[in-house]
């Protein structure tokens, strides 16, 4: 069973093109880099996977659960971190993750439970009681990925979370999320920097509301930096 | 527990933890209908002569007249304070959060009506409790009759929040809302003038003001003070309530948000 699978999806802004007839699958349990610059098409992907859009056209099935006829059995899987900070700055940690445990019907001692888990996983369980006001942004990012796993989903999607981190609390990110993979996470990880894919990354270029590329990373970079390889791409392409 | 019943609590609780984090937001709440009752209507008193009229068993000060269109003014403004917290939620991106939970929108949307409807009526109590101290005191009993009223008018005026929130799609249009909707939701309607006083200046305005389902919301609060019942404002109201509740919810729905976006 396939983590993600999107098939001929297609998304327009009032006549302008967004996603043209995208496809690809990823493998439950494995890692897939999103690559694109600004603007190709990579956050309506995400609004689409998420459905907070509807496709006009395509299929999407999370964990075998396809998103438009079961809905909330997809949803249930899905696990998301957004682009922009979704905490509650004025709440804890602690409530962050508790509020989002009550949305996903997840009450009493699991939720208690669970949130212990995922703050130890993430390395916050000293930050518990912090205010999310008064966290740095590496720390702000970590809680939000500590709640996406809050309800254990089989995909995380992450939507450039290493936005307006440093280079050590990006780098700290990009590891912590590769390694979520070892327990059959599939992990589906946006981003327009090059240097946040592995060469063993499975790696989707997308570009002008079409994939350009699908491989690994060291097969797309061939002899060269993926950070050249990417622009040669899609200047070839622009 | 079911997932039906935590996701209520938490979010009921989340918007009164909101509204004690915002206490200046409690203040004003308050200070707006005060100044009304005792400024305004101390000033029209003398101008103003008021007839019996149901539910009224005698002549009445014109202060006890505007009282329940104060409360309405109060559930008013915070079913627009709600929806504006909703736009600031988009805005923020913590809205995704509620719209991706597994859980179906309806019912988080809801949810959120629902806290934001007992927060409104906390507030009109208090209100209600201010005006008392000033002698302005409604038949003991009435107070308890009048909060299924209430409940059913902060249920349409948050419902109405939910609506517009669901159509504004940045916080900047939302000045707008003032003087299209609040403004004219609150003089057209009978808070403050009964509608046989607005016809004696124009009959068409007092036939907006009878459309208006702020005025029903007001009558039905009125007559549920003075333990009365007023049939066809409850329809009305429970009428506008559906009809904003529904259209809310198909704003907020994915295909909703999906045409708006997609132009």
């Amino acid at each position: 069973m396939n983590g993600i699978s999107v098939k001929n999806l297609s998304y327009d802004y009032g006549g302008k093109p967004a996603l043209n007839n995208v496809s690809f699958e990823i493998e439950a349990g494995s890692f897939c880099a999103l690559l694109g610059p600004n603007g190709a098409g990579k956050s309506t992907l995400f609004n689409l996977l998420t459905r907070l859009f509807v496709p006009p056209q395509g299929q999407i099935e999370i964990a075998g659960h396809n998103l438009h006829t079961d809905p909330r059995a997809a949803l249930a899987q899905l696990g998301i971190v957004f682009q922009q900070t979704t905490l509650d700055l004025d709440l804890t940690v602690y409530q962050n993750l508790s509020y989002f445990a009550a949305l996903h019907g997840i009450s009493g001692r699991q939720r208690s439970v669970r949130i212990e888990e995922v703050l130890d996983r993430l390395d916050i369980a000293d930050r518990a009681k912090q205010k999310a006001r008064t966290l740095n942004g590496g720390h702000r990012r970590r809680t939000e990925i500590a709640r996406a796993l809050l309800h254990k989903p089989a995909v995380l999607l992450l939507d450039e979370a290493t936005v307006g981190l440093d280079a050590a609390a990006r780098a700290s990110i990009t590891d912590h999320v590769h390694g979520l993979t070892d327990d059959g996470t599939t992990i589906l990880w946006a981003t327009h920097l090059a240097d946040e894919v592995r060469p063993d990354d499975r790696l989707i270029v997308l570009h002008q509301a079409e994939i350009l590329a699908d491989g690994f990373a060291r097969d797309l970079q061939k002899d060269t930096s993926l950070q050249e390889a990417f622009l040669a791409m899609t200047r070839a392409n622009a | 527990m079911s997932g039906y019943l935590t996701s209520l609590i938490a979010i009921v609780g989340r918007e009164a933890l909101r509204f004690v984090h915002q206490r200046e937001r409690f203040v004003a709440a308050l200070v707006r209908p005060l100044v009304w009752l005792l400024v305004f209507a101390a000033g029209f008193r003398a101008a103003l002569g008021l007839s019996i009229i149901p539910p009224y068993q005698t002549y009445i000060t014109y202060e006890t007249y505007i009282v329940p269109g104060l409360c309405g003014m109060i559930l008013l403004f915070n079913g627009m304070q709600s929806s504006l917290s909703l736009i600031y939620d988009r805005e923020m991106g913590s809205m995704k959060l509620l719209l991706t939970s597994p859980l179906p929108r309806w019912w988080l949307l809801i949810c959120k009506l629902l806290g934001a409807t007992a927060i409104s009526i906390l507030q009109v109590y208090a209100f209600l409790g201010i005006a008392a101290m000033f002698g302005i005191i409604m038949p003991p009993l009435g107070y308890v009759a009048a909060l299924p009223a209430l409940i059913v008018a902060g249920l349409m005026l948050g419902a109405l929040g939910l609506l517009l929130s669901s159509f504004i799609k940045q916080l900047e249009n939302f000045a707008g809302v003032m003087n299209f909707v609040i403004f004219p939701m609150f003089f057209l309607s009978s808070a403050l003038y009964p509608l046989w006083k607005m016809a004696e200046s124009s009959v068409l305005l007092r036939d907006i003001c009878a459309v208006n389902p702020f005025t029903h919301a007001v009558e039905l609060i009125r007559f549920a003070l003075y333990l009365d019942f007023n049939g066809a404002a409850l329809g009305w109201t429970v009428l506008a309530t559906v009809v904003f509740t529904s259209a809310a919810l198909w704003g907020y729905s994915p295909e909703g948000t999906g045409i708006r976006r997609r132009g």
